[in-house]
């Protein structure tokens, strides 16, 4: 709302291209929006919606129909231009939308929760729709999202948010593996928490005593001295139930509940007095002989455990 | 592909083996039956109580069978008079409404038409009136010299033997026998040979047994006819000589006596005996509007209601000084586009203030709308008043602000001005709501698109707030000015004195049915 000047920024400055855009009026801004609930003008046509902005930017009248024509044909709706916006199902409305934001080739492109109001199915095919039209283009799209599957599908960078202030800016495989506090392991994908004290630190690793005594070695990440009180960040999938060699730590838990999900197995274990930690079996075929209240060893490496602030 | 998928549809049938797509088209029917059902009484309060009256308006405002039912004998004759001819009718017009009237006085008739007559033509009414009373008199002469020439003529019985088919006289006298009143008389019929030689004697005298035996309840072979009969009996054996000679019935001597002795009579024509009334059945103009208004439906009230009105040459407008409803109609719409103006001025702002603010105070806001519809009409006018008079509460402050001497205190009411501040005062809540409705629907984001894409403020609010506005509004205008036209025309204090009054000096009411 900021970026598209509706709402005035209270502190600090806003660049588009290094030119500063604080005191820049919304219309003058030149940003294609593209709304959670589509914003077409329920009395113009789906062509008339497109060539709103170009009106309003005084261009000809054959080359507007031009331009309405192209960005009709890129969202793959080249034959609605005539029907009413109440006329389109939730999938083309939102193409629409789209449509009208790119039409004036805009240097950037804000796209506010685009596709919160499609169901999944459709949401996933406008997520590669949006994403191929943009890899075409290649203009600047700003895309907000609560949805963090979809964060990780459609960018190239993503930043986490939290009370306003930017957690981390990075690509989305970074922003999985390498989580730089406890809100963004959290936020992104799931995660098992731990907490402890750093006893020791060693270069890139550290060792944490937890709290029920345990020793751990993890990546220090987040922690700078010993003393520091610290929450390890591991994810389901990095934990094996077989130990080997390779895992600096082998801790062994209580499994409380399992739940066959088909390609893996949920496995809520109680490690370490954290009877929420889950770990994700691949299922391989082999016979795990895995039943509840089973002693369980478990092994994952040093590297994928990341030593993050204290969460309270 | 789309083949096979309706051939399948037909072949499908429901479990009793029906075919489903009528069961399905049966199923709906019954739902839309039902729906039906449900708002049968609605429509049927409407339809009575709206519908019907509204088709009964228009139906009468094109009636107009009281002229032809009143005087059916004078509106035939009178098809022949050519209205443009300069000339007043001839004497058989004058017979014939000599009759006519003599009936319709008698059936007190006459001054529900002239009451008729008089939308059209003031002084009809009193004219009708004044010759109602008299026309009985009409054809006096012919009585007595009647009785002069043989006592007889006076004689009821004579009049029955001359008239009355054999059949009646026998039915009367079995009824008169019986004495029974609870068995109505018989009604009167003429005899062949009376209608034969003596057509408009006939005719009258059998109006006159009708209203002996319907009005009063007598028999006719009890009373002595009325002077037009004897009067209709005159011109019958003037007009045709040998009337009496081709009679065949009973009283044919007495009858041949007369006819030997009518052409010494002293006459009176009816149109001397009309004229002697009143003069102005000698006008011209007074003979023009019955012809015109002679027919069973008439646009009189309609070309009344425009202002303009039928002559000999077509229509035309009424004269400068009488038009009054043209001005009313202009006043009218004038009125209400200035209200309509700044109802929208000032229910505006407050809807689209109510559809942006949050819940609670937009809550409370509303309550303020319909704080209004608490209070009666009459009330909230009446309090106008209290507010708008020359000594009232706003010329008061006025004065004590010094913004106005306390000679020049400002007429705000029984004017345009005080029409306009309590009407919109009063119809606000009906312009606040409607849109208010409206706006509620215009989503804000709409806006701030149209500013994304590129529009300023004001075409922002132009092209995509007011245009949406409007696609909705349509009937909001259409249904607050309507209500508008309407509490116009409702004589409150507030509204314009009435021109018409003072001009024309009839009530405007009294022109419209």
């Amino acid at each position: 709302m900021m970026l598209a000047g509706f709402e005035p920024a209270t502190y600090g400055e806003i660049y588009l291209n290094e030119r500063p855009i604080n005191n820049v009026p919304p219309h003058k801004r030149g940003i294609g929006m593209v709304f959670q609930n589509y914003a077409l003008f329920p009395h113009m046509s789906v062509a008339e919606n497109l060539a709103f902005p170009l009106q309003l930017r005084n261009i000809g009248k054959a080359e507007q129909e031009e331009k309405v024509k192209r960005a009709l044909d890129m969202v793959q709706l080249g034959d609605f231009g005539s029907r009413r916006p109440a006329q389109l199902s939730g999938g083309q409305q939102q193409r629409v939308a789209v449509a009208r934001a790119l039409v004036f080739d805009p240097e950037l492109v804000l796209m506010d929760e685009p596709l919160g109001a499609l169901d999944k199915q459709l949401r996933e095919q406008m997520q590669y729709e949006i994403k191929h039209i943009h890899d075409n283009l290649g203009v600047t799209f700003v895309y907000v999202t609560h949805d963090q599957t979809e964060a990780l599908t459609m960018s190239d960078r993503v930043a986490v948010f939290n009370d306003g202030i930017v957690q981390q800016l990075s690509e989305p495989s970074a922003l999985y593996e390498n989580p730089q506090n406890s809100f963004v392991a959290q936020f992104i994908g799931e995660n098992n928490k731990l907490s402890g004290t750093v006893t020791e630190v060693r270069g890139d690793e550290c060792a944490v005593k937890l709290d029920d005594g345990t020793m751990i070695v993890a990546d220090k990440v987040n922690v700078d001295k010993v003393g520091d009180r610290t929450t390890i960040s591991l994810r389901p999938e990095r934990v094996e139930i077989v130990p080997t060699d390779d895992h600096a730590n082998t801790i062994t838990g209580t499994i409380e509940e399992l739940i066959y999900l088909g390609d893996h197995i949920r496995v809520r274990m109680n490690v370490c007095g954290n009877n929420e930690f889950v770990v994700k079996v691949r299922n391989r075929g082999e016979r795990w002989d895995l039943h509840q209240g089973k002693q369980q060893a478990i092994g994952f490496t040093a590297a994928d455990c990341k030593a993050l602030d204290p969460v309270a | 592909m789309s083949d096979t998928t309706t051939n399948t549809a037909e072949k499908l049938t429901t479990s009793d083996g029906k075919p489903l797509k009528a069961s399905l088209a049966k199923a709906l029917r019954r739902q839309k039956m039902r729906a039906l059902l449900l708002i049968a009484p609605l429509l049927l309060f409407v339809l009575i109580s709206f519908a019907a009256p509204i088709v009964d308006m228009l139906f009468r405002s094109v009636q107009n069978e009281i002229v032809p039912e009143t005087l059916p004998r004078t509106v035939t004759v009178l098809e022949s008079w050519d209205e443009s001819s300069g000339e007043i009718p001839s004497d058989v017009v004058f017979s014939a409404l000599r009759d006519d009237l003599v009936i319709a006085a008698e059936r007190k008739r006459h001054t529900r038409l002239g009451s008729r007559l008089n939308y059209e033509m003031t002084g009809m009414s009193s004219l009708f009136r004044k010759t109602g009373r008299r026309v009985d008199d009409f054809g006096e002469i012919f009585t007595e010299q009647f009785e002069n020439l043989n006592e007889a003529w006076v004689e009821p019985a004579t009049w029955v033997s001359l008239m009355a088919s054999e059949d009646w006289v026998a039915a009367q006298s079995k009824w008169a026998a019986a004495g029974d009143d609870a068995v109505p008389q018989p009604a009167f019929v003429l005899s062949e040979a009376a209608k034969q030689a003596l057509p408009r004697t006939a005719d009258i005298y059998s109006g006159f047994a009708d209203v002996i035996r319907t009005e009063d309840g007598d028999s006719p072979t009890q009373e002595e006819p009325w002077n037009p009969v004897y009067a209709a009996l005159y011109d019958d054996l003037i007009e045709n000589p040998d009337a009496a000679s081709s009679y065949s019935g009973a009283m044919a001597e007495l009858l041949l006596t007369a006819a030997e002795a009518v052409p010494s009579f002293e006459a009176l024509t009816a149109r001397e005996e009309f004229i002697d009334a009143d003069e102005d059945w000698g006008s011209l103009a007074v003979w023009q509007t019955l012809d015109r208004y002679s027919g069973r439906y008439t646009d009189g009230y309609y070309l009344a209601a425009l202002d303009a009105q039928r002559t000999a040459d077509g229509i035309e407008m009424v004269p400068e000084g009488q038009r009054i409803y043209l001005l009313l109609f202009m006043r009218t719409l004038i009125l209400s586009v200035v209200i309509t103006c700044s109802c929208l001025l000032l229910g505006y702002p407050v809807a689209f203030l109510l559809s942006h603010l949050p819940l609670r105070s937009a809550n409370l806001l509303m309550i303020l709308v319909l704080l209004p519809f608490w209070t009666s009409l009459l009330v909230r006018t009446s309090a106008w008043k209290v507010l708008l008079q020359q000594q009232g509460v706003i010329n008061d402050m006025l004065v004590f602000i010094g913004l106005v001497s306390d000679d020049g205190r400002l007429a705000l009411i029984n004017n345009a001005t005080g029409t306009v501040i309590a009407m919109t005062h009063i119809l606000l809540p009906f312009m606040i709501l409607p849109l208010y409705s409206v706006m509620k629907t215009i989503s804000p984001t709409y806006v701030r698109a149209a500013k994304s894409l590129g529009a300023t403020d004001w075409t922002a609010f132009w092209r995509i707030y007011f245009r949406s506005l409007c696609r909705g509004s349509a009937r909001v205008l259409f249904w607050s000015s309507s209500c508008r036209s309407a509490t116009t025309s409702r004589p409150n204090l507030s509204a314009v004195p009435p021109v018409s009054s003072s001009r024309t000096g009839s009530p405007t009411t009294s022109r419209v049915p």
